[in-house]
């Protein structure tokens, strides 16, 4: 009964979609909606063939995880990371050299179109594969219980693709509603909400009924960056379609409510996507790897309470010197620099799990990658209240130092984090008894290390030289630079920036291949028939 | 008075107070006596039930230790 609800659902989706393709006020909304009659289409070709079958999957293998999801999670990460990475590179030279925005692709690859198609493959695409897969995977280990709601896990799985390549194509064809990290029109945002709610179902069923007394601290995170995600999506996209069929929408506030909406859910996608949902992998792939427990337990609880009571308010730090009241970006700004305590505490709680166990950062280069991991976690949280001071925003606001310490935190501390938790999982989901060459793994880890100081030192260079250099004035008053003297100036740092990037691409291509090769040729894990586990 | 300023008093206040008193509540709690075990063991949680979840009948070492 239900296969034939579901085939009727798929049937009045691809024709509300075909209408909806056939009356578009604009090519970003037709694109979209014929992607989604053709996904809804071939959905339902693929019911209708199991409808004659009638072998009902075994009642839920409650004695087995669910890993399927999580493989296929692993595989996105890496996917996405890669063409994260690609169009990161080609959008660095496109700064160096802007004969890269070529003429004949005016209007979808230059620049403008591919910045947030950047932003969002390594925030959404890269880092949200790699929070679904890695939370997926880790409650169930902590919970001692299979994945709540079936096959509940694939739709938010495969819906939160659909949402990367809905979002993505529409950047393309010039789909956005302009706020930074939030580009995808009302229609890609309601999708979002539905599949983020299945998230939260999946994520807590599993919680609630799980097997080990306690929430181990890893899950709290991951909660907490579940849940927050959905109020910050839900108040920074209060926004009314200018018509149901057309991509356009307006924004519900206006002005500086609006900015500060804005600054609220971004900075706060900083503090629970990019950090708590990590921490989360840390809390786990950390003292996993190095086979001993969390150095404090205690302070991990602090760590989590502490962060997510201070994040909240940091947000109005970037709205110095604007119309924002100064009560309010003071209070942003004293918030930003308390966050330096759970921030440290945590990266020190990280960094000791290590005590005693410190030899292995020789032999293990995933250890490796997430001890620099943790360690650029520290930078950039030490980096980032630092910058929120009005008088230190004053130069480095507007600059390339912004980007440099975005992407030491990105670079760093997200992607080196879901490096080491995809080398952790690639041997463990495939039954594998190790990765197929950890020689590798160190070259991917260099490369990648290499590349990111190359392209933090370069932001700093550029950022600074640019505060500097918009703020000088001569004897009369009068501004000494033009702005593009300062585009001319920074030349080098770009080219600089860009090999930085090739170098982390390079790092993930590696990764990529020494994954293919671990799940092709790596050998079977054997287990022992005498051996049984002491549970 | 109007609802701006009503909200704004009760945040800087009352709420101020709420929270405060919640965050110093979680670091009491935390370092509560006899919370050593329950940590020690939750901390240990991700070494075990690596390949399979619990059976019906599995109880973790602090729940044996409550009975």
């Amino acid at each position: 009964m239900l296969d034939y609800v579901k085939l009727v659902a798929l049937g009045v989706i691809a024709l509300l979609a075909a209408i909806a393709a056939n009356y578009a006020r604009d090519l970003a909304y037709m694109v979209n909606a014929v992607t989604i009659m053709l996904v809804a289409g071939g959905l339902f070709l693929w019911q209708v063939r199991r409808l004659g079958d009638d072998v009902r999957p075994a009642p839920a293998l409650q004695s087995e995880y669910m890993d399927g999801v999580v493989r296929y999670g692993v595989v996105a990460t890496a996917f996405w990371g890669v063409v994260g990475f690609l169009v990161a590179v080609f959008i660095a030279f496109q700064l160096a050299f802007p004969a890269l925005n070529f003429d004949w692709a005016h209007g979808y690859l230059n620049f403008g179109r591919l910045r947030p198609l950047h932003t969002s493959a390594v925030i959404f695409a890269f880092g949200g594969n790699a929070l679904i897969a890695t939370s997926f995977y880790v409650v169930q280990r902590t919970s001692a219980a299979r994945l709540w709601g079936g096959n509940l896990a694939w739709f938010v799985f495969w819906g939160y693709n659909l949402f990367i390549v809905l979002a993505a194509s529409g950047y393309l064809l010039g789909a956005t509603q302009s706020k930074e990290y939030a580009e995808p029109e009302w229609y890609v945002d309601l999708w979002l909400t539905v599949v983020w709610v299945a998230y939260l179902a999946v994520f807590l069923g599993t919680i609630i009924k799980r097997k080990e007394p306690h929430i181990y601290v890893a899950n709290w995170f991951y909660l907490a960056f579940i849940v927050t995600v959905a109020m910050l999506h839900i108040f920074n996209n209060l926004s009314i379609p200018v018509s149901i069929f057309g991509s356009k929408s307006v924004q519900l506030f206006s002005g500086v409510q609006d900015a500060m909406v804005q600054w609220w859910y971004g900075h706060n996608a900083v503090g629970f996507f990019l950090t708590a949902g990590f921490l989360g992998m840390m809390y786990y792939f950390v003292p996993k790897q190095a086979e001993r427990p969390v150095y404090s337990y205690k302070l991990s609880i602090v760590h989590f309470w502490a962060l997510i009571f201070l994040y909240i308010w940091a947000g109005p730090h970037h709205l110095h010197y604007t119309a924002l009241p100064d009560w309010a970006a003071t209070l942003g700004m004293v918030f930003s620099i308390m966050l330096w305590m759970p921030s440290w505490g945590g990266m020190i709680n990280g960094l000791m799990t290590l005590s005693g166990a410190w030899d292995k950062l020789r032999t293990d280069p995933i250890i490796r990658m997430m001890v620099v991991s943790i360690g650029f976690y520290g930078m950039s949280t030490f980096e980032g209240p630092m910058m929120s001071i009005r008088a230190v925003n004053s130069l480095s606001h507007y600059t390339d130092w912004t980007i440099g310490h975005v992407h030491s935190g990105a670079l760093g501390w997200n992607g080196m984090i879901t490096f080491g938790a995809l080398y952790f999982l690639t041997p463990k989901l495939w039954n594998k008894e190790r990765l197929y060459s950890l020689t590798l793994v160190s070259w991917h880890f260099w490369l990648a290390t290499i590349g990111i100081v190359l392209y933090a030192s370069a932001m700093w260079v550029s950022g600074i030289m640019e505060g500097l250099m918009w703020r000088e004035v001569d004897a009369n008053g009068f501004l000494v630079n033009a702005f593009a003297d300062t585009v001319a100036a920074k030349f080098p740092m770009n080219v600089v920036r860009g090999i930085g990037g090739v170098l982390y691409l390079t790092g993930a291509l590696i990764m990529c291949y020494n994954m293919w090769k671990t799940v092709t040729s790596a050998p079977e894990r054997v287990t022992r028939a005498t051996a049984v586990p002491a549970e | 008075m109007e609802t701006y300023s009503l909200l704004r008093s009760f945040a800087d206040s009352w709420m101020l107070l709420v929270l405060t008193l919640f965050f110093v509540g979680v670091v009491f709690w935390a370092w509560r006596p006899g919370s050593r075990r329950a940590h020690e063991d939750a901390a240990n949680a991700i070494f075990r039930h690596e390949r399979k979840p619990a059976g019906d009948d599995w109880e973790s070492a602090s729940e044996e230790a409550r009975k």
